[in-house]
């Protein structure tokens, strides 16, 4: 591996998004559940909700804070280390990008407002009322930002000639095939992460011997969340098999280790590569391939060796996917587990080993959601706008970038720190009790 | 009017609402550390945060919005300012990240610290220097094109032109004196009389040196670039003109001490002034000489879809905005602190 330009610029964009995409995605699910929370809370008039509601929303503001300075980054990246890139395809996509940061624009008001307006309205609705702009807002910018990377994977709605992009539909560009499935994934994924993460605080925070009605409630919302974005997350994911396979078989296969075109395509789990290129190790679900990709157990998928040797994307992506999913199908299981045994009386879903495994579940969603992106972004390789231009081409010539990939890798290490740091103190300093006294001194305990 | 005019006079302006909003914003952090390290801060601290916190992401999404905007409009500038801007651009988002995150961790955290206020302080005061070269650069000589293309940054000439180190100064010394006049107004507004007297003496201090570092851009201007500074003098000179007659009634409102938000849109309008001359006299060149509105502009029927996108997105940030304001610029029980 050669450290020039174009490698360390893959590196930089790399960081830089695994690093965001984390603070991107609970900014998009946090909101949501900040919103759920208050309403049952107001619906229910029971505090603990509310103050469920105004915890998650002050840890909220520091992860907040955290995304916007990192999506400024990779929103300058763009410019600073794929300029022909952005030259050629800054044609195209600019009406995305720029809606995006309308959307982003619009929650950062709103989210202003709902910060500093907790006491300030008679009626309690109006307040809960200020979360719709902000999930609005937050998942709208998930949308317009995704559709520019559904784009680069199928890109439509201009034809290129002599380097130059002409014929340009912007709506087209928009709404290109890739568009749906991939929304709906980034945005339900978004949502279960956001869940299973707030389910593991909670949590662990049991373990710890903190087992008062807030903790137990929280729990019971946020496993609750967790399992129904869970189940949407899988759906999503079906999509999204079925839309490889029918444009971007190249993706699908190398991902699935599928060589050649066949109908009844086996489906394979985990395994290696051996040095001749074989399969070993693996579990082998016969058809389920042909089944995922196209609802039929005799669907012909199409293998990777239809795609010309230089442009197919690297093998290792396959345990990416087997990380992907199998994080999905346990945390599904475990989320599940628990809402059954909660609903059976006879039954303690507050069980040692349950705890320990919903706890589990919060990182390892994260570390889904990373995988579930790199599956997509190396995916495509070598083009970084799919069948028009190749990553090589678009990277800058700037011999800069060695000292900027450290200065930034720096800079996300101590962001990174910080904020655990903080959000630990933060909560630490102001236990749930002692604020649930102070806030609400009749009633807190026993509604 | 033709869409690239449009679209550039679209970016100008919010870059001018950037420079604004954002010059409260750094300002007032390096106050806020100013205040704690003469150990005054219980006099304005309270009042800069409750300002602050609820505006600070709104003002960070107006230099986004500059930046994808300028993109979506002039492509081309993608390519020679990404290229050539890599190090002075990394550097400034650094800045940016470290000041964004330390205010919120500052102020929302577990605790105040020192330490956090100070880095938001000091990169108050960078990153407006460090923005600046940009503006710096599009005023040509500080790229060298190569016969393929290939765009290379001169940071020495930037190092060593007097042009680059009087336009740092304008621009640090006018957050000041944009933040100090804003802040004066704020605290009128929440009667609060001994902050006022504070910032009002920062405001006064600072006004003197933002002339005196315009008029050096100005004189190193005409040296760097004739061709500008002419077209600023012969046609734009009644812009200027309007701009130091602001000037000078804003500084009297604040001298005999009434009348701070009249002389806080005076101050607005002197940078309004100023800034729009000196945009529409840089016209038709973005990049001196390399980029010109007229050739680099995007195809028509993206400008059109982004001037439409550009109409309903103030439709819906404009009543926002003004929603937001009344929240907590306007309504005087907030301000004087009574509401939470």
């Amino acid at each position: 591996m050669e450290l020039d330009s174009v490698m360390l610029s893959r590196m930089l964009t790399t960081m830089t998004l695994m690093f965001h995409i984390i603070f991107a995605m609970i900014g998009v699910g946090v909101p949501v559940m900040i919103a759920i929370a208050e309403f049952i809370g107001i619906r229910k008039n029971d505090p603990h909700y509310l103050l469920l509601a105004r915890r998650w929303a002050r840890g909220f503001t520091i992860t907040v804070a955290v995304g916007v300075v990192t999506g400024t980054a990779i929103g300058l990246q763009l410019s600073l280390l794929w300029p022909s890139f952005m030259e050629v395809a800054g044609q195209i996509i600019a009406l995305p990008l720029f809606m995006e940061t309308f959307a982003f624009f619009f929650e950062a008001i709103f989210l202003g407002i709902y910060l500093y307006t907790w006491d300030r309205f008679k009626g309690k609705w109006t307040h809960w009322l200020l979360t719709i702009p902000i999930m609005i807002g937050s998942s709208a910018s998930a949308l317009f930002i995704t559709t520019v990377n559904a784009f680069m994977n199928t890109p439509q709605g201009f034809d290129l000639k002599e380097g130059q992009a002409i014929n340009i539909d912007p709506i087209a560009a928009m709404l290109n095939p890739a568009t749906p499935s991939k929304v709906f994934h980034v945005v339900s994924t978004s949502y279960m992460t956001s869940a299973a993460l707030l389910a593991a605080i909670v949590a662990f925070a049991i373990l710890k011997g903190k087992r008062g009605q807030y903790e137990q409630k929280a729990l019971r919302l946020t496993v609750t969340c967790a399992l129904v974005f869970s189940v949407l997350t899988a759906i999503a994911g079906d999509v999204s098999a079925k839309f490889l396979a029918e444009v971007q078989p190249e993706k699908l296969a190398a991902a699935e280790w599928h060589f050649e075109t066949e109908e009844g395509a086996d489906i394979i789990f985990f395994g290696t590569l051996n040095e001749d290129g074989e399969i070993e190790n693996e579990i082998r679900v016969p058809k389920l391939l042909s089944f995922l990709a196209g609802n039929s157990f005799d669907t012909e998928v199409i293998g990777l060796n239809e795609t010309p040797e230089d442009e197919r994307p690297p093998l290792w992506i396959h345990y990416m996917f087997d990380i992907m999913v199998s994080i999905g199908m346990f945390v599904m299981a475990i989320t599940a587990l628990f809402v059954i045994m909660s609903k059976v009386k006879k039954w303690n879903e507050l069980n040692k080993p349950l705890l320990w495994a919903i706890v589990a579940s919060g990182p390892l969603s994260l570390i889904a959601y990373e995988a579930g992106w790199i599956l997509a972004e190396v995916g495509r390789q070598p083009w970084i706008l799919r069948g028009y231009m190749k990553v090589a081409e678009a990277a800058t010539r700037s011999d800069d970038v060695g000292i900027t990939f450290i200065m930034f890798a720096l800079l996300y290490l101590v962001l990174g720190v910080m904020t655990v740091i903080v959000l630990i103190k933060m909560f630490k300093n102001s236990p749930a009790e002692a604020e649930l006294e102070k806030r609400f001194p009749d009633g807190g305990g026993s509604a | 009017m033709n869409l690239e005019l449009l679209g550039i006079t679209v970016l100008w302006t919010f870059l001018y609402g950037y420079l604004i909003v954002s010059s409260i914003d750094f300002g007032a952090g390096f106050f806020a550390f100013y205040a704690r390290w003469k150990k005054k801060d219980h006099i304005m601290n309270d009042l800069i945060s409750r300002y602050l916190s609820p505006v600070w992401e709104v003002t960070n999404v107006f230099f986004v919005f500059f930046f994808v905007g300028i993109v979506g409009f002039f492509p081309a500038t993608a390519y020679y300012f990404g290229t050539a801007l890599l190090i002075p651009a990394s550097v400034a988002i650094i800045l940016l990240a470290i000041r964004g995150s330390f205010y919120a961790f500052n102020n929302y955290g577990s605790r105040e610290s020192m330490l956090y206020l100070f880095l938001y302080g000091a990169t108050g005061l960078l990153i407006p220097a460090s923005l600046s070269t940009v503006l710096t650069i599009s005023e040509g000589g500080f790229l060298a094109v190569s016969t393929d293309d290939k765009v290379t940054f001169l940071a020495k000439e930037l190092f060593t032109s007097p042009f680059s180190w009087s336009v740092v100064l304008l621009s640090i010394v006018s957050v000041l004196y944009i933040s100090a006049t804003f802040l004066t107004y704020y605290a009128d507004r929440a009667n609060d009389r001994q902050a006022r007297r504070t910032i009002r003496q920062f405001a006064l201090f600072w006004s003197m040196p933002t002339i005196v570092a315009s008029l050096l851009v100005f004189i190193s201007l005409q040296m760097h670039n004739p061709e500008h500074y002419n077209k600023a003098v012969t046609e734009y000179w009644w812009m200027f003109g309007l701009s130091l007659l602001c000037f000078g009634i804003a500084s009297w409102f604040i001298y005999t001490g009434k009348r701070y938000g009249t002389a806080f849109i005076m101050v607005m309008m002197q940078f309004f002034f100023a800034f729009f001359g000196y945009g529409a006299s840089h016209l038709p060149y973005i990049l001196y000489p390399y980029i010109t509105v007229h050739e680099s502009v995007t195809n028509e029927t993206m400008a059109l879809a982004l001037v439409i996108a550009f109409i309903l997105g103030l439709l819906l940030l404009i009543p926002s905005l003004i929603l937001l304001m009344r929240l907590f610029l306007f309504d005087a029980d907030y301000v004087k602190g009574k509401k939470k």
